[in-house]
């Protein structure tokens, strides 16, 4: 015999103890299924009999059984549940979590239960237990399905028991093994005109076959209508005959509307109000034969809530579909799908208010909904409203799935008359789109605790509690506008540490690593000394609003690599911007593009410009106490008697270590200048990162450095183009050249090199390759190390360094920054994009080695 | 790091008895942060000069530390100035090559070493938080003829102005023992600052070392609170036993304490008139569920904890740090179970929408806008105002037109570096106006602090109640 379970339910097992309840359980469900109350005694008190233990361990079953429920698992109760009281809350919990209760009923004989429970040594209950619950189980028989059981199964023997073969079957809303591609149509109210041509600019053809026409969709796809196909509308019939036939050619899904609903209650002889255009369906239906009327409210009787599709990834339904009721059963679900849900307010035109359930989504699956007319369809958390009051006199929207293009038919004319203004006032009109309303607030759940972000990069980085903790205190007292943020740079390692005596790094290890990952060709650029910048420049006003959501707040932004805005005045920074945004408009980007922004990764020079306090505090300040102090030194030191013993050395050392400061103050003012206008700032830009659409990580680095180049050609001085080389590591003759380069460059005051392998994302032997590694000059590392750090015996002990903690930091940050970036090009919500940056933040307020 | 000492009494050898140091070769101390090494540039019958040059050893600082990471963790990083400033290390320094003199004995010379001498002490660079006028408050108390030359930052960038340190000649005449032990305690007094962890074994330190001069230094308290690092207990400790010692004094230092206390009254009563005033106004709308959104350490929540009619008080900061000192001063730990679940500490941030923050009865914000910049305010309009949404929200601010009482206060610059803006009266206002416009409140404004007629009160406050 099948027993016929939905895949998600709540199997409730009834019957006396010893009627085969455990062993049934066992041999029909997996053993993570079954929640038996004998063994939660047992967890909750040591003794699986033990009755006082009761209440605890049901708490501890509905615990477990609600967790379950809430990630979507079947459960199976095994207790006896015979009594009606104990079958209440779970059938209470069933409803909570929108699944189907099933009981499945023992009525074995009391004699065959208490002979099992003789039988077993730990059941020592008197035979009026198993008495008892044969006449409780008696007495619940029939009203199962009253208390809310929407299947019940009675085995009445052991043979039936082992003769039972549990079948799960789909929900009916689960169609997730359809694929799609799909057409997904918004409310299209009886307006037959607009659909048509709707249809056949979405590619559909009709022919007129034996039974009238046959619509054909295009090769592979499908239509899915959204419901409230009837009512308002002047050609009702026409309409519901085209989706039936549709639908019965499997050329089309249905899901019905709220109007459809009461359409067929009213069909069915039910008592409704004629209200909001129901008069049209009647008036036009009673013109068809009452076999079509038949046929119509039948198809409207067989319509699923809502639809669960390709592999979960799209939901459809009427009125929209919460997370938590997506793929589940129950009255309330379909209530929602037709209905939504209103707060209970009503607006000023009488209507009720409702509750905005797509402001809070938060689910994977796309959700592509109807029932409220919206001038525009507008995107909000992954979910789409593509009703666009057709009937109203608006348009028919249908939305192109996996493609997400929608595709409009504007109405032929006003059919019917809302009651609110579908379209708002010129003046009204809203500035920024849903999401971006939606994302002037970030909600603080979506960062604190501890995160796992998904990168396509890295796998899942983790951000950990405490780090995250530092990063909102950052983000929330320095960060600009979040809006902006759609980027933040990753750490990068310098080489390990040279096996030359004279140098702490060196490019031969730079080489060494990426060699050792199997990368054959590396980029050597020129590692500029300023400030890592991320400049986002903008067409103009209006991109930063359309595509950043920002008003009022310029044309673009520059900020620091944690998120801050560059510039303390405005003013310098509205002046460089529009000077950024000159040189890139002059060099064709936005036609090269097709882009009305670009987002530059970059340093900004001098490093006196936004490192002031720094360089006061400490360089400089160490500066002047080094040279005034040891100028002391070697001054008294020289006056020692030469024959003194030990005088000279003595001397010698001050000497040396007064050259050394002296060498040190000459590093840092290579870095510095003063700033009195923007025309003393140099910006340097090496990554393109991001531009409309794209995300240029798939791009090498000899293209950004050649991109940049032409940009910084049509600029009059502030963007500066960065010296770069390619190289072949396999060849020594140009590694050695590389090294001469290097040399140089630092000879010359350089800090030194950044060695890229030439991929911009590059995989290893080992995944992920560090996206850059630098290599800094000796004399810089003064400003580092300190500035005797060359002198002897220091060198030695400052070898002893790891990079792995900042290496393997570096890897992730970089994951993050690009998921940040690719997900800000898709246009996903801001929490999606922040959640990334944030996660950047926090991770570099992990302890590293800060010389490194 | 160097120091000079020139002895000019004839004949100046002599320094080489008292110094018990031959002025014939290089005296080399190892001491475990370096090398300090004492030799005489000078030694001539009518001059002598001993120098203490120290050799620090830079790297070993960072990589051998055990003690505290110093100011501004400084000792963290390579580029410090500790190797080349008088600080502790001289002082330990000090003590170490100089121990015999420093006690005031002199095997050959002990007459010399009990009278006062015509000594000259310079240090070539001494930071000094405080700048001349603390040099001068702290030697010249003590006989010293002072000359200081503050040192450039750097020459090449005249603009970057003046660094911290001063090359310091110090003239007097005064046993060496005295001198020395005045460099001893002073110099790291004037770095503010100490490479070891200050214990109780400091005060004794200090009491031994200050025993002749530093119950009639004017500048003791400061002296004391510097020396032992700020250490509270420690400074009682000391200030207690100096008392002890010399009654006399204590009139003097009671007037120095409430000289101190003047000045820092002005703000500690604003602080207290300012709690007042928010406790009231959360007494008089009968709140029963509070939040204290920026609640700091806790100084307001410890005043609610008091009163029982707040039967739910929640503190919420930023600031994780500020958190766990909250919960230790409200001594989170130790409260009697009735007492403890009332209050709650959360980490958030007010420019995150909160689900956390939602049906309080009135949320306080006391002293915190101004630390928001601007256009970040929005946010938190909304946060508090859209979706907290409490029925009364208690708000202060500074009044920037009372700055030109502050006479301690620079013309133009805010009462704190943090502070991104303060706002006149008018300013709030048309703030809490617009507030009011956009979310559905009512608002009405108190004073806080004494009045001036023209510039108002040094605090604004404002009540808003929702309609």
């Amino acid at each position: 015999m099948k027993l016929p379970i939905p895949e998600l339910a709540v199997i409730v097992l009834i019957g006396p103890s010893g009627s085969g309840k455990s062993t049934f359980a066992r041999k029909q469900f997996r053993t993570t299924e079954i929640l038996s109350s004998d063994f939660c005694r047992g967890l909750v008190s040591d003794d699986e009999n033990s009755q006082a233990a009761t209440n605890d361990a049901f708490d501890v079953l509905h615990f477990i059984a609600s967790k379950r429920l809430a990630a979507g698992k079947l459960v199976v109760i095994d207790a006896t549940n015979v009594q009606v009281e104990a079958r209440k809350p779970i059938i209470a919990l069933a409803r909570q979590y929108h699944c189907l209760p099933v009981a499945i009923v023992f009525d074995m004989p009391e004699r065959l239960c208490q002979d099992r429970n003789r039988e077993r040594s730990d059941r020592n209950f008197g035979p009026h237990i198993v008495r008892q619950h044969s006449q409780q189980l008696r007495r619940s028989l029939r009203g199962l399905e009253r208390e809310g059981f929407r299947k019940v199964h009675i085995l009445r023997s052991p043979e039936e028991v082992d003769a039972a073969e549990i079948v799960r079957e789909p929900l009916w809303n689960n169609l997730k093994h359809e694929h799609g591609p799909f057409d997904i149509i918004g409310d299209v109210h009886g307006c037959f005109d607009e659909l048509a041509e709707l249809l056949i600019r979405l590619g559909y053809s009709a022919e007129t076959g034996a039974n009238g026409y046959v619509v054909s969709p295009p090769a592979g796809r499908k239509a899915i209508f959204l419901g409230d196909l009837v009512d308002r509308g002047p050609k009702i019939s026409e309409t519901l005959r085209l989706a039936m036939r549709m639908v019965k050619a499997g050329t089309a899904l249905c899901v019905p509307g709220n109007h459809d609903v009461k359409l067929m209650r009213k069909l069915r002889g039910r008592d409704v109000q004629i209200t909001h255009g129901l008069a049209n369906s009647l008036e036009q239906l009673e013109k068809e034969s009452p076999e079509f009327r038949e046929e119509v409210s039948q198809f409207m009787d067989d319509l699923v809530s809502h639809y669960v599709l390709d592999d979960g990834r799209l939901v459809v339904a009427h009125a929209g579909m919460k997370e938590e009721m997506q793929g589940r059963g129950s009255g309330k679900v379909r209530d929602f799908a037709l209905y939504g849900e209103t707060t209970g307010e009503t607006d000023e035109f009488g209507l009720p208010v409702r509750y905005n359930w797509a402001a809070e989504y938060r689910g994977k699956a796309m959700v592509v909904y109807g029932h409220t007319p919206v001038p525009q369809p507008d995107w909000l958390n992954r979910t789409i409203n593509i009703d666009t009051g057709c009937v109203f006199g608006g348009s028919l929207t249908a939305l192109r799935y996996p493609e997400k293009e929608l595709i409009s038919v504007a109405a032929h004319a006003a059919y019917s008359r809302p009651v609110k203004p579908l379209k708002p006032d010129a003046a009204d009109a809203p500035a920024l789109s849903s999401q971006q309303v939606y994302d002037d607030l970030l909600e603080i759940e979506d960062v604190i605790g501890k995160r796992i972000v998904t990168t396509r990069l890295h796998h899942n980085v983790t951000v950990r509690e405490e780090n995250a903790l530092a990063a909102l205190e950052v983000m929330s007292r320095f960060a600009a506008n979040p809006k902006w943020l759609i980027y933040l740079p990753p750490t990068m390692s310098p080489t390990e540490t040279s096996l030359h005596a004279e140098f702490l790094e060196h490019p031969a290890e730079a080489f060494a690593y990426f060699r050792r990952e199997g990368i054959p060709s590396v980029v050597c650029e020129e590692k500029h000394m300023g400030s890592r910048a991320v400049v986002i420049v903008c067409k103009n006003e209006d991109t930063a609003r359309t595509r950043f959501g920002v008003l009022e707040e310029g044309i673009g932004i520059c900020y620091t690599r944690t998120g801050r805005q560059f510039f303390n005045d405005p003013k310098t920074e509205k002046e460089f911007l529009k000077h950024v945004a000159n040189t890139v408009k002059t060099a064709g980007i936005w036609e090269t593009f097709q882009t009305d922004w670009i987002c530059l990764d970059a340093e900004l020079m001098p490093w006196s410009a936004k490192a002031q306090e720094l360089l006061r505090q400490q360089y400089a300040s160490v500066g002047a106490a080094a040279r005034a102090s040891l100028a002391g030194a070697a001054w008294s030191s020289e006056k020692l008697p030469s024959g003194t013993d030990g005088a000279k050395a003595l001397a010698e050392r001050f000497r040396r270590r007064l050259e050394a400061a002296n060498l040190y103050v000459d590093s840092y003012r290579r870095y510095c200048w003063p700033v009195n206008s923007v025309s003393d700032l140099k910006l340097a830009p090496f990554h393109l990162l991001a531009t409309e659409g794209q995300v240029h990580v798939n791009r090498d680095h000899v293209w950004h450095m050649e991109t940049l180049a032409r940009i910084c050609k049509a600029s009059d001085g502030l963007l500066l183009a960065t010296p770069y080389k390619k190289v072949d590591i396999t060849d020594t003759s140009i590694t050695d050249a590389a090294t001469t380069w290097w040399q140089e460059l630092t000879d010359n005051g350089g800090e030194g090199m950044v060695v890229k392998p030439l991929e911009f994302v590059a995989r290893g032997r080992r995944g992920l390759v560090q996206p850059a590694v630098k290599c800094r000059g000796r004399e810089y590392l003064r400003i580092i190390y300190g500035p005797e750090y060359l002198l002897s015996g220091n060198l030695e002990r400052l070898r002893s360094r790891a990079v792995s903690t900042k290496r393997s930091l570096a890897l992730r940050e970089f994951a993050l920054g690009v998921e940040a970036l690719e997900r800000f090009v898709r246009r996903e919500p801001l929490r999606r994009v922040h959640e990334c940056v944030f996660g950047v933040l926090a991770l570099e307020s992990e302890p590293v080695d800060p010389r490194l | 790091m160097l120091l000079t000492i020139t002895y000019s009494g004839h004949p100046g050898t002599d320094l080489g008895y008292l110094l018990h140091k031959s002025p014939s070769r290089i005296h080399t101390v190892e001491l475990a942060f370096g090398r300090a090494h004492v030799f005489y540039p000078e030694a001539t019958a009518n001059r002598c000069t001993a120098a203490l040059a120290m050799e620090i050893d830079p790297i070993g600082l960072v990589r051998n530390r055990r003690g505290p990471s110093g100011e501004g963790r400084s000792l963290e990083q390579y580029v410090n100035d500790r190797p080349y400033t008088a600080s502790s290390f001289l002082s330990v320094a000090i003590a170490r090559t100089f121990n015999t003199a420093m006690s005031g004995k002199s095997k050959e010379r002990q007459a010399l070493a009990d009278s006062p001498l015509p000594l000259e002490a310079h240090i070539a660079v001494v930071p000094c938080r405080g700048g001349e006028g603390l040099l001068r408050k702290l030697f010249e108390p003590l006989g010293y003829e002072l000359s200081a030359a503050q040192l450039p930052l750097d020459e090449k960038f005249p603009e970057w102005g003046a660094s911290r340190y001063f090359a310091v000649t110090l003239k007097a005449r005064v046993r060496l023992k005295d001198l020395l032990t005045h460099l001893y305690v002073l110099l790291p007094v004037l770095d503010d600052d100490k490479h070891y962890w200050v214990g109780d074994d400091e005060v004794e330190k200090l009491l031994r070392h200050g025993e002749d001069w530093l119950q009639g230094h004017p500048e003791r308290e400061l002296i004391a609170r510097r020396y032992l690092r700020h250490q509270k207990h420690l400074v009682n400790d000391a200030l207690e036993q100096l008392l002890g010692e010399e009654e006399p004094a204590a009139d003097e230092l009671a007037e120095a304490r409430t000289r101190e206390e003047e000045q820092i009254e002005r703000t500690i009563s604003l602080a207290d008139q300012r709690i007042g005033a928010v406790v009231a106004a959360l007494r008089g709308v009968g709140a029963k569920r509070v939040l204290d959104l920026g609640c700091g350490e806790g100084r307001l929540l410890r005043e609610l904890l008091k009163d029982r009619q707040f039967a739910e008080i929640v503190g919420m900061d930023v600031s994780h740090r500020s958190l766990e000192i909250a919960a230790r001063k409200l001594r989170m730990d130790d409260l009697p179970t009735m007492q403890k679940d009332r209050i709650s500490l959360i980490h958030g941030s007010l420019t995150y929408r909160d689900k956390r923050l939602a049906g309080y009865d009135a949320a306080t914000v006391v002293e915190v806008i101004e630390h928001q910049d601007p256009p970040r305010l929005a946010a938190f309009e909304r946060v508090l105002f859209e979706f907290a949404r409490p029925q009364t929200v208690v708000t202060t601010t500074p009044n920037v037109e009372y700055n030109v009482k502050f006479e301690t206060l620079a013309a133009g610059s805010m009462r704190h570096r943090d502070h991104r803006f303060e706002w006149t009266r008018s300013e709030f206002q048309a703030w809490a106006a617009s507030i009011c416009a956009r979310f559905g409140y009512a608002a009405r404004f108190l004073p806080i602090g004494p009045e001036d007629a023209a510039l108002g009160s040094p605090t604004q406050m404002a009540i808003f109640t929702r309609a």
